[in-house]
């Protein structure tokens, strides 16, 4: 029924558009002053009046049927049965009421609900056509009243392109609003959390054990919730990402902008770029697999003993991961900086590395700091690798041979196996998430701000 | 120096000493096609040498080739030969950037780096180690920077952006830019194509001063800027040199029929 509505609503608009269309053509045939807009602004005028209003009706209808419904037909139930019932038992009732209306039958239904049902199919079709013929008499009011508007003086065009602006709004609007739902959720639970564990604890403790028993058998850990050596673990491997990335990455970028031949870079970019779609679970056995074990041998070797999921391992990986979104937008940076730049500088006798290092890399300063920072906010955000190939055991060490575990880590093993959304084992999860976000969110405000310094001393 | 002699009819008898640059018989292929044929032109030493013809015409092309600049263009060929002070600028013994900090180049756009006003005066001689210490680099600047007649109107803002000068300014930044490295020959590209009447004829004013020191090429699409700044002009067309010769003569009494036509307007 609702997919007919849509469908009817879709081909009337279209075709609201097409009368709109032709009455301003037709209008400016027969007459000496020209149109203001052009008939397909007309055409979309009136198609939007036809089609927008009737399409938030049907939404709004949709998204309240249910529950005015569900109101009703408990509404109906006789007192009798209902009133010794609290509200979570009438909420049985009535969803036993709508699954006896859909035909899905268990055991014997009392009569009452029977009944109900039989009510509440009636007046399901009821409104379904309720809800059709509204629609369809507002699809046909809109196109009645904006068709009734075109004259050759009318700005369609200024109406349709203020829609077309809300509708842009709407849509930036959208990803702000996600942003601050999932904050506000973090915030919330992790609010639980700070009312088990004290902030001050969380963010100053030394100490990581968060596997507390959620039931009397198990054996458990003592329950310590400073999060500084689970941070460290985040920041040292990150920072062993970095030191690969950052120099391998910028300096394939600049040999692919302004080095490398052509047909050669037109391989290898590509190839590059594999790299960010390889998926980065593929990425973590080759830590476990190939790199941890090869580190570990080769430390026995030399004499340096390597923990078999030390940092080291992890953050080569990692390394290699973000390799391409440094390489590749610093190459898109330094092609986009002005072939006259390049030119200038060589005119003046310099080399093409003078060049590259004293007035392309500043130039492409803000692109190449944009790619670095966001190589390290995956970085610090990855999961599956660190997953797969770091430790469970916050050790608090700078030392990159040994095993530390991240948040993602500590995250991904509160919200497994065994949990209780009340205890602060698991809402720990959310707090180390919360502080995670900030902590990102800083890290990119920062270069932000540097960036923006940058550009004014710079441009 | 020696003046170039009023030879109108016969430049071949001039002695090869006043020609600081000789191209000859220079034809550049960018992929399959031909931008110029067979160009041979001198460049006097101390004149301002005007490359004049309607666009695509290969002036440009020409100009780049005095100091490989073409070299950056991948799919880009020279043959034929190029002579700096006698000595084949192509040949495989001269370095491309040697010879770019001997014959300069002030380009179409001003292009002033993103970087100080000091920072781009100081960049050329900064990479080629001119100034010993800091107060050397300060006067080499300073320096450059009067000869451009700039420093002036920049003195108090040194280390202001160099994009934030007018485009008359930014141009003449970077004359001043192509100074400081000392260059024998400063190479032009339609200085002035992006400038006012006004910043115009201040760079007119400079080139004419520059020539004291300095061999000018300068290509230009405007024939009374030609007919103001050079003492020789050489009118291209179709990658061909159609005509070369003393500016006076060459807008008064042109030999070819497709040079007459473009000074009078008729086409270009």
């Amino acid at each position: 029924m609702l997919l007919y509505v849509f469908a009817i609503i879709l081909t009337l608009t279209v075709l609201a558009y097409f009368h709109g269309s032709r009455r301003a053509a037709s209008l400016s045939a027969f007459s000496d002053t020209p149109l203001h807009s052009r008939p397909a602004y007309h055409g979309a005028y009136v198609a939007i009046w036809a089609g927008l209003p009737s399409q938030v009706l049907v939404l709004l209808w949709v998204s309240l049927e249910t529950a005015a419904l569900d109101a009703l037909i408990a509404g109906t139930l006789p007192d009798a049965e209902t009133a010794a019932l609290s509200s979570s038992e009438r909420g049985l009732i009535v969803s036993e009421i709508k699954s006896v209306a859909r035909g899905l039958i268990f055991g014997e239904p009392a009569p009452f609900i029977v009944d109900a049902a039989a009510r509440y199919g009636e007046w399901q079709r009821i409104a379904a056509w309720c809800l059709a013929a509204s629609a369809i008499s507002l699809v046909l009011l809109g196109l009645a009243v904006s068709q009734r508007r075109i004259t050759a003086l009318f700005r369609a065009r200024h109406r349709v392109e203020r829609v077309l602006n809300g509708t842009m709004v709407l849509c930036s609007l959208a990803a702000i609003v996600t942003t601050f739902g999932i904050v506000i959720s973090l915030a919330f639970e992790a609010f639980k959390f700070f009312q088990h564990v004290p902030i001050s604890e969380f963010l100053f403790g030394l100490s990581w054990e968060p596997q507390i028993a959620i039931r009397e058998d198990q054996v458990a850990g003592t329950g310590a919730f400073g999060a500084i050596p689970v941070f460290a673990g985040t920041f040292l491997i990150s920072a062993i990402a970095m030191i690969v990335a950052v120099p391998v990455g910028l300096m394939s970028a600049v040999y692919l902008s302004e080095f490398a031949r052509p047909g050669f870079r037109a391989i290898v970019k590509p190839l590059l770029e594999i790299l960010a779609g390889v998926p980065t679970v593929v990425y973590g056995f080759f830590a476990v697999l190939v790199i941890a074990p090869a580190l570990k041998s080769f430390g026995g070797d030399i004499g340096l003993p390597i923990a078999s999921n030390s940092a080291l391992a992890a953050g080569l990986v990692m390394g290699i991961m973000i390799i391409p979104f440094i390489s590749s937008l610093s190459d898109d940076a330094l092609r986009a900086v002005p072939q006259a730049m390049r030119e200038g500088s060589l005119g003046l006798g310099a080399t093409r590395a003078e060049t590259v290092l004293q007035v392309l890399l500043p130039a492409a300063l803000p692109g190449i700091m944009g790619g670095i920072l966001l190589a390290a906010s995956r970085a610090i955000g990855e999961t599956m690798i660190v997953v797969m190939a770091a430790g469970l055991i916050a050790t608090l060490t700078l030392d990159p041979l040994q095993s530390v575990t991240t948040v993602t880590v500590q995250i991904v093993t509160l919200l497994t196996g065994d949990t209780e959304f009340d205890s602060p084992k698991t809402l720990a999860a959310f707090a180390l998430g919360l502080t995670l976000f900030v902590m990102t969110l800083c890290l990119n405000v920062a270069a932000l701000r540097t960036v923006q310094k940058y550009r004014e001393k710079y441009d | 120096m020696a003046m170039a002699q009023v030879a109108v009819e016969m430049p071949e008898v001039e002695p090869e000493e006043t020609f600081k640059m000789l191209g000859r018989g220079v034809n550049v292929h960018y992929g399959d096609k031909q931008a110029l044929f067979d160009v041979s032109l001198a460049i006097r030493a101390n004149q301002v040498t005007s490359l004049i013809g309607p666009s695509g015409c290969g002036k440009s092309t020409f100009i780049r080739c005095l100091n490989r600049m073409n070299d950056v263009i991948e799919i880009c060929r020279v043959a034929g030969d190029i002579t700096l002070d006698g000595r084949d600028i192509y040949s495989p013994k001269i370095d491309a950037v040697e010879l770019r900090a001997r014959v300069g180049m002030v380009f179409q756009k001003a292009n002033p780096f993103p970087k100080s006003i000091f920072d781009n005066v100081a960049y050329g001689p900064r990479i080629h180690g001119l100034a010993s210490n800091k107060t050397d680099l300060e006067a080499i600047v300073v320096q450059s920077l009067s000869q451009a007649g700039l420093f002036e109107e920049v003195k108090d803002r040194l280390h202001a952006p160099g994009t934030s000068l007018s485009g008359g300014q930014q141009q003449r930044l970077c004359i001043a830019r192509a100074i400081a490295v000392t260059p024998e020959v400063i190479l032009m590209d339609e200085p002035c194509s992006a400038l006012d009447p006004i910043a115009t004829a201040r760079i007119e004013e400079l080139i004419d001063e520059l020539r004291k020191d300095y061999t000018i090429v300068i290509v230009t699409h405007s024939m009374q800027q030609a007919a103001r700044v050079s003492q020789y002009t050489a009118f291209f067309h179709l990658g061909v040199l159609v005509e070369e010769g003393e500016t006076e003569f060459m807008f008064t009494t042109p030999r070819d029929q497709r040079t007459q036509d473009y000074i009078t307007g008729r086409f270009g």
